[in-house]
């Protein structure tokens, strides 16, 4: 079983650029979890020593509205465009989206204009017509996922901290999660392939956890862009959430990551509406099961302040996972803003037990 | 001494035995090189055949008389032929280990080989013990009992059909002919061994072209019970008791569907082998897919567009047992009027 796992794995290794970076900020993520995209710049430049821009001109993909309908394809070719020839004026070619729905994007674009030199030809006109400006097309393209998945050795030697329960030694039991447009899209620009992507288990086990193979495992985190956007529909979205949680209950996760922005926020926050709505949650404590992003798992253990990455930030209380961990923080903290003034405190959910408003 | 005419036959599978048998039978000289240690090729991973149930070692019993202490007929195993070309009027057969073999004509019945299902890594072969090919189901039965990795009886099987066959995601658009009826018979056998357990059977059509292939199909409903859902399986996963989770759509009742078996046994289907790719290949006679290509299908279906060089059994294409041994007799036939020709 796991032989061949691994054989797969190998066929399925992509290149991942190893510096000289552009990095796509993502819409989502930075508005959820806000601490994410920072710590990885950190990461990468002060940790691993990387050129990495993080450049203020840069625009949304238009992924979302893409996805919905409202953007056309030309338009999104266009904007892609657009970003790449701001990439251009930096002089670096390996391109990072912090966003799976945007490195589908990429994706996606890129392979049209490979297979189709007359839509690049076009989108090199549009791009000219509307902007005056020239672009080329990125040597490597890869996830901000990859970075971490390819540094992951050595980035657990600069860490204190392991996924282990420090109380009982063992190894923590995490659901992982891969944004469907990670790996769904192109299999072959996946790390390990469509069905069992490997960027997160890689870094889930090379840092002490163990990965819950549950049967929704590649379910849809309920995000689909139709299905919560349209208000009508959004049942559906937590519908999907909610067959993964029933799903990976029995397993007792201690935690849950995931590449995607979009995934990482629709299995923190619906946890919250389940609770509210049915009075369910999938642990036994009333808490829900936590739910991080790939940059908020490695600056845990990297040693960052939780607050500083943002945890608070998140609808289920990471207080648990932190004790367990061993990761010691300053409740007193959690709600001051970078200014030092207090924020104040969330509204208290009715059914979802928090650490905070006691 | 009477100049004899010879004949290579590559493969020692029902094709190729039956070839060697007739053309022995002529006088002419046969060499079979066969690249396995045995003979019989894919009729030793049965245990009984369709549509009847017969003993597959009984077939191979019969289809071997005459075949193994057979003056006219040497065979040499462990030989697996690497070359294969014309020179002079003669068809030179070189092997792996560097022998040489010569003869008047040469026929290629290098049968073909399954599937491989691992590369429908979302059916989870080989990742969840479960999940088991048609082939191990076949090897389970000759032992007498289906059982699971955890060595209970299956509450409930399913059988999936087109696994690696009609697929444009393998690239194998064709159809396998042979899986549809092997998952009735198996779906029969493992009800006759458990009839308290329940079997079903995903199918995208169910293709019953043979002669009593409807009839099983029909008892497998009426008598056995088998259960059979039009609808491929998009992804299987494992429940925390090892049980296999499916989904799939029902595209019949137009729903999708989850359901939990004990067991999913993959009707894997036939392709090229290896030898057939790679021999058919040097002698420009390669056909879609890998298999060998006959000059004409209706009318020179055993010639290739090489002369001398003919073609038996499910090298060209899949076919069934009965098929293959019927072929290779007509190939004998048509090498019989070339040498005639060539004399
Ligand atoms: S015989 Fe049946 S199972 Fe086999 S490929 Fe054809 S349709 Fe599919």
């Amino acid at each position: 079983m796991e032989e061949f796992t691994k054989k797969y794995w190998k066929d399925y290794q992509k290149e991942i650029a190893d510096d000289n970076f552009y990095y796509e900020r993502s819409c989502i993520r930075q508005s959820f979890f806000p601490g994410s995209e920072a710590a990885f710049l950190k990461i990468l430049r002060d940790i691993l020593g990387k050129n990495i821009i993080d450049d203020p001109n840069q625009h949304t993909c238009t992924g979302i509205g893409y996805h919905s309908d409202i953007v056309p394809f030309d338009t999104t070719m266009t904007v892609v465009a657009r970003i790449f020839s701001l990439m251009k004026d930096h002089g670096v070619n390996n391109f990072i989206p912090s966003c799976v729905t945007s490195f589908g994007i990429f994706n996606e674009v890129v392979e049209t204009w490979n297979h189709s030199p007359e839509e690049y030809e076009k989108t090199k006109l549009f791009l000219k017509q509307a902007t005056g400006r020239d672009f080329e097309i990125p040597q490597n393209i890869s996830h901000a996922s990859d970075i971490i998945y390819k540094y992951r050795k050595e980035l657990k030697e600069k860490m204190p901290y392991r996924l282990v329960n420090r109380n009982t030694g063992k190894p923590l039991r995490v659901v992982e999660h891969i944004g469907c447009h990670y790996s769904k899209l192109f299999a072959k620009k996946s790390e390990g392939g469509m069905e069992f992507p490997k960027v997160l288990v890689g870094m889930i086990e090379e840092w002490g956890g163990e990965v819950i193979d549950y049967p929704e495992r590649r379910h849809c985190c309920g995000f689909g862009f139709r299905q919560y956007l349209v208000m009508a529909n959004r049942g559906y979205s937590v519908a999907n959430t909610k067959k993964k949680f029933e799903s990976m209950q029995p397993y007792k996760p201690d935690f849950i990551v995931a590449n995607c922005p979009g995934c990482t926020m629709f299995m923190d926050r619906w946890q919250y509406t389940i609770a509210e709505m049915e009075g369910k949650t999938y642990d036994d404590n009333k808490m829900g099961i936590p739910v991080l992003t790939y940059e908020e798992m490695a600056g845990l253990l990297l040693g960052f302040n939780p607050w500083d990455l943002g945890l608070q930030l998140h609808q289920v209380q990471v207080e648990p996972l932190l004790d367990k961990i061993g990761i010691p923080y300053d409740p007193k903290d959690k709600y001051v803003g970078k200014s030092g003034n207090f924020l104040g405190e969330p509204e208290k959910p009715e059914n979802l037990v928090t650490v905070y408003g006691k | 001494m009477e100049n004899k005419k010879t004949v290579l036959v590559i493969g020692a599978g029902p094709a190729g035995i039956s070839a060697a048998k007739s053309l022995a039978n002529d006088n002419i000289s046969v060499t079979v090189l066969e690249k396995e240690d045995t003979f019989g090729g894919n009729i030793n991973n049965w245990a009984k055949l369709f549509p009847n149930f017969k003993d597959a070692g009984e077939v191979k019993s019969s289809l071997i008389q005459n075949f193994v202490n057979n003056q006219n007929i040497k065979i040499v195993y462990n030989k697996k032929v690497t070359e294969l070309k014309k020179h002079n009027q003669k068809w030179i057969a070189n092997t792996s280990d560097g022998e040489v073999f010569e003869s008047d004509a040469a026929i290629l019945s290098t049968g073909f080989k399954v599937f491989d299902a691992q590369y429908k890594e979302e059916l989870g072969y080989g990742i969840y013990p479960n999940v088991i090919t048609s082939v191990e189901f076949e090897k389970m039965y000759k032992n007498g009992k289906i059982l699971t990795v955890q060595g209970s009886v299956p509450k409930k099987i399913a059988f999936l059909n087109c696994v690696g066959s009609r697929d444009e995601k393998v690239g194998n658009h064709y159809c396998s002919r042979i899986c549809c009826i092997a998952a009735v018979k198996q779906a029969i056998e493992f009800k006759e061994l458990y009839p308290q357990s329940e079997a079903f059977i995903f199918y995208m059509d169910i293709r019953m072209a043979g002669q009593f292939y409807e009839e099983l199909y029909r008892k497998s409903q009426e008598k056995h019970g088998v259960v059979y859902i039009r609808g491929r399986i998009s992804e299987t996963s494992s429940t925390i008791d090892k049980k296999v989770q499916i989904k799939a759509e029902d595209t019949l009742a137009a729903t999708p569907l989850r359901m939990t078996v004990d067991m999913l046994v993959l009707m894997i289907g036939v392709e090229a082998s290896k030898s057939t790719t790679i021999l058919s290949k040097q002698n420009n006679i390669d056909g879609p897919y890998g298999f060998a290509k006959s000059k004409d299908i209706h009318t020179a279906d055993n010639y290739s567009n090489e002369n001398g060089l003919f073609l038996a059994g499910s090298c060209k294409r899949p076919l069934t047992l009965t098929e293959t041994i019927a072929d290779g007799k007509s190939a004998a036939i048509s090498v019989v009027e070339y040498l005639k020709q060539t004399k």
